[in-house]
């Protein structure tokens, strides 16, 4: 690059924090190693950047994905060559499925030992091009600022998603020219943001004589920003259509808002399905047509004309063909639609509109989350009630493990507001929330943090646990204890004959011992009638708790639409479910 | 089957894309995909045919302007159209990617393909292998008294039916560089 040297000279490894700070990146979460000690060094001479030291790489990347959910801002991740770097892959395929903002930074060998099979190498880029939106390898510590700034830019614009910088160690040692992020090549890479308005103008007149719309909002919405989710909340209330959204955009519109049918999809509400099939206008915004949220293609809404609003080209007529595919940024689209709609008339079809609620009413009426209630134990569904109603109000953060607990958390928890929901939803990756969840603590270190967790999920990245009392991150470990992997086990019991193969959770530790060796509070409930006492305990201590929630074993979640069929054939309870998958859905996951 | 029935690929008589959206129909599409010359450019792109299931019939690249670091790569692939339409959509997508063009529906292009033949044979088989050569309008660029080396341009469907003549003739090897292709016109 033929550009004036103007700015200071530093070390590459000096480099990476100036451009961090000039990013205003207020924490790292990493791990040090042999490739990475430059920057170390240059860390430990500093006092702008806090680092949060953790204890296994892959507990970094959630940590970052943690922070980035719940700040709108890019997490920022920092590890060493080879096994650090590996580590990281299950993170950034996460992140890239769920479409959250991180830069990781990986040391590398010296680039004279590139391709020597040299101690802790490993071909990074080559290992991460599928799992990053983009990444890099710099060899030249002239070229580092840059690249840094490229991968801020790249990260958060579009569809944002992880990416990576691998610097090779004499990269970090050399002293290079370093370039502040005005002065710094500004990529091509600049994605569309206004939606086509011809486009959009067909949405508002479908909206306008509409007689069963639904908005299908997703995690698009809450990646496009608080505004989005203002902009859509206006809209909902002005049009008066029902809302329904993903796992991803839970919060996007408030729970307790009375267009709100619940989350849709295979765990999704009676109502919201139903209304996904009988609809005839279909607005999908800044959603995908997940295979959760599909079921059978085929029969996927089969009377609808499909609106459907994405920053990625890629996802328009991806799986579900749509008649108005708007590729562009949500907050932009529906200020525009909105906009025109307004300039409009305002109109809607109100008798048809009244029409459609009537029959929402009588699904509505169905309480497809009803369950068994007990005295005896303590039913998971009745925990988590209990932990809606005892922290309603609160500035409260959840994340989740994956599992059947996560789908409970799905249903019986309200999301007021965008940002406040953290979950692994594309990629399903247990082990996900604990670190999450310190990772949202330290982003909000007053707030209210609870990981809702299963006791499998969890164990799979418990050392993280250390991180959270270093850093007196009091994040709350709720766990749902039954002793199964329940979400596994209820296939088994649906599928494939009741052969419970490998999952239960045996030899569990005593989590109460455990979070005391920690050196936190172990709680323990098994008794409904203790349970408030020991959910407001458990939020009272001022700290990391774990909590051990013996729930009911073998609790099925429901409603459930089996792999391979329709949203209109839901499975209400257990009542429902003898012979309800053939061998055609048993082969999807 | 498209309900128009129009030849696989040609979109030269409208001005419109006539196929039909849903179609089954398989098609093979030639793209033209502009990239930075960067290190790993070309492992993505492969990386996201093999990663997504897509099919490469043929692939050739090269750096096209040395300047401006730029590569072009040529990739025919086959699929029905909603597959088409989601590769140049995931190829946009790639952060080095400038530009993604489907030479197929964009108008009428040109198509060429450089391949080498090594024919060995004696007497007749020999004569007759320089005649079709020559018919071919193949250059010999290599010769010994047993064996050719010719080498031809053309369209895919050329070289193919010129490897189908010289195969009992005494074909030895064939070396394809696959298709470069522009479209036509200013």
């Amino acid at each position: 690059m033929a550009q004036a040297n103007t700015g200071p000279e530093m070390t590459g490894a000096e480099m990476v924090v100036q451009a961090m700070k000039d990013q205003g990146v207020e924490v790292v979460f990493g791990y040090p190693g042999g490739a990475v000690l430059p920057i170390y060094d240059a860390i430990f001479q500093q006092n702008d950047i806090r680092h949060v030291i953790v204890r296994h790489e892959q507990g970094a990347v959630h940590m970052a994905e943690g922070y980035a959910r719940s700040t709108g801002k890019p997490g920022v991740v920092l590890v060493t060559s080879g096994p650090g770097a590996t580590n990281a892959v299950t993170g950034l395929t996460d992140a890239l499925m769920d479409s959250i903002p991180l830069v990781v930074f990986t040391g590398q060998v010296p680039t004279f030992m590139i391709g020597t099979d040299g101690f802790q190498e490993a071909d990074t880029v080559g290992i991460t091009r599928p799992c990053t939106k983009h990444n890099w390898l710099v060899k030249d510590t002239d070229k580092l600022a840059e690249t840094i700034h490229q991968a801020f830019h790249v990260a958060t614009s579009g569809r944002p998603g992880p990416v990576l910088i691998d610097i090779p160690k004499d990269v970090q040692f050399a002293t290079g020219t370093y370039m502040a992020p005005p002065k710094a090549k500004i990529s091509h890479y600049q994605p569309k943001l206004k939606g086509d308005l011809d486009l959009i103008t067909r949405m508002v007149e479908m909206m306008e004589t509409a007689e069963r719309p639904v908005f299908y909002t997703g995690g698009g919405v809450i990646n496009s920003g608080p505004a989005a989710s203002q902009l859509l909340r206006e809209f909902v209330e002005a049009t008066g259509f029902p809302i329904t959204s993903t796992l991803m955009g839970l919060g996007s519109y408030p729970a307790s808002g009375d267009k709100w049918l619940g989350m849709l999809g295979m765990h999704g509400t009676y109502e919201a399905n139903l209304v996904m099939h009988g609809c005839d206008l279909m607005l999908n915004i800044g959603a995908r047509f997940d295979d959760r949220i599909t079921g059978r293609i085929a029969d996927f809404s089969p009377h609808s004309r499909k609106v459907h609003v994405d920053i990625d080209a890629s996802s328009l007529n991806k799986v579900i063909r749509v008649d108005v595919p708007i590729l562009g940024d949500v907050g932009h689209v529906l200020e525009d639609a909105l906009r025109l709609w307004k300039a409009r008339g305002r109109k809607v079809n109100k008798s048809a509109l009244a029409k459609w609620w009537k029959q929402i009413a009588e699904w509505r009426a169905v309480n497809c989350l009803s369950y068994n209630n007990s005295d005896k134990v303590i039913k998971p569904q009745y925990a988590l009630q209990r932990l809606e109603a005892l922290t309603k109000g609160m500035d409260r953060y959840i994340t989740t493990e994956v599992g059947q607990h996560q789908m409970w958390a799905a249903q019986f928890l309200g999301f007021e507001d965008p940002n406040r929901w953290m979950t692994s939803g594309g990629l399903g990756t247990m082990g996900y929330g604990l670190p999450a969840s310190i990772g949202v603590q330290i982003a909000h270190p007053e707030a209210l943090v609870i990981n809702v967790a299963g006791e499998a999920s969890w164990l799979m990245n418990m050392q993280e646990m250390g991180t959270a009392m270093q850093f007196r991150a009091p994040a709350k470990q709720f766990i749902l204890n039954n002793e199964r992997l329940g979400m596994v086990r209820q296939w088994q019991q649906l599928l494939h004959g009741e052969r419970y193969s490998q999952s239960w959770s045996e030899s569990l530790p005593d989590f109460v011992k455990l979070a005391e060796a920690f050196g936190c509070k172990g709680i323990r409930c098994s008794d409904p009638k203790d349970l408030d006492d020991a959910i407001m305990e458990m939020i009272k201590y001022d700290g990391p708790v774990i909590f051990d929630c013996l729930v009911e074993k073998h609790e099925n979640c429901f409603p459930m639409i089996p792999s391979g069929k329709p949203h209109n054939e839901m499975l209400l309870g257990d009542a429902d479910t003898a012979g309800a998958i053939g061998s055609k859905g048993a082969v999807l996951v | 089957m498209s309900p128009l029935n129009i030849k696989q690929g040609s979109t030269s008589h409208s001005a419109y894309d006539l196929r039909d959206p849903n179609g089954d129909v398989i098609e093979q599409h030639t793209l033209a995909v502009l990239v930075d010359n960067e290190s790993g450019v070309l492992a993505r792109v492969i990386g996201l045919f093999s990663g997504r299931g897509y099919n490469i019939d043929s692939l050739t690249v090269a750096e096209v302007d040395h300047a401006g670091h730029r590569s072009r790569i040529t990739i025919v692939t086959r699929g029905t159209p909603q597959v088409i339409v989601q590769i140049k959509a995931q190829l946009g997508r790639i952060v080095p990617v400038h530009e993604v063009h489907d030479l197929t529906v964009e108008g009428p292009s040109v198509q060429r393909e450089l391949a080498l033949f090594k024919v060995s044979g004696k007497g007749d088989a020999r004569i007759e292998a320089l005649r079709l050569a020559e018919i071919f309008r193949a250059n010999v660029v290599d010769s010994t008294l047993e064996s050719f080396v010719f080498e031809m341009t053309g369209t895919p469907e050329k070289i193919d039916a010129f490897a189908d003549l010289m195969r009992p003739l005494g074909l030895r090897e064939i070396a394809r560089t696959g298709v470069a292709a522009l479209s036509r016109g200013a």
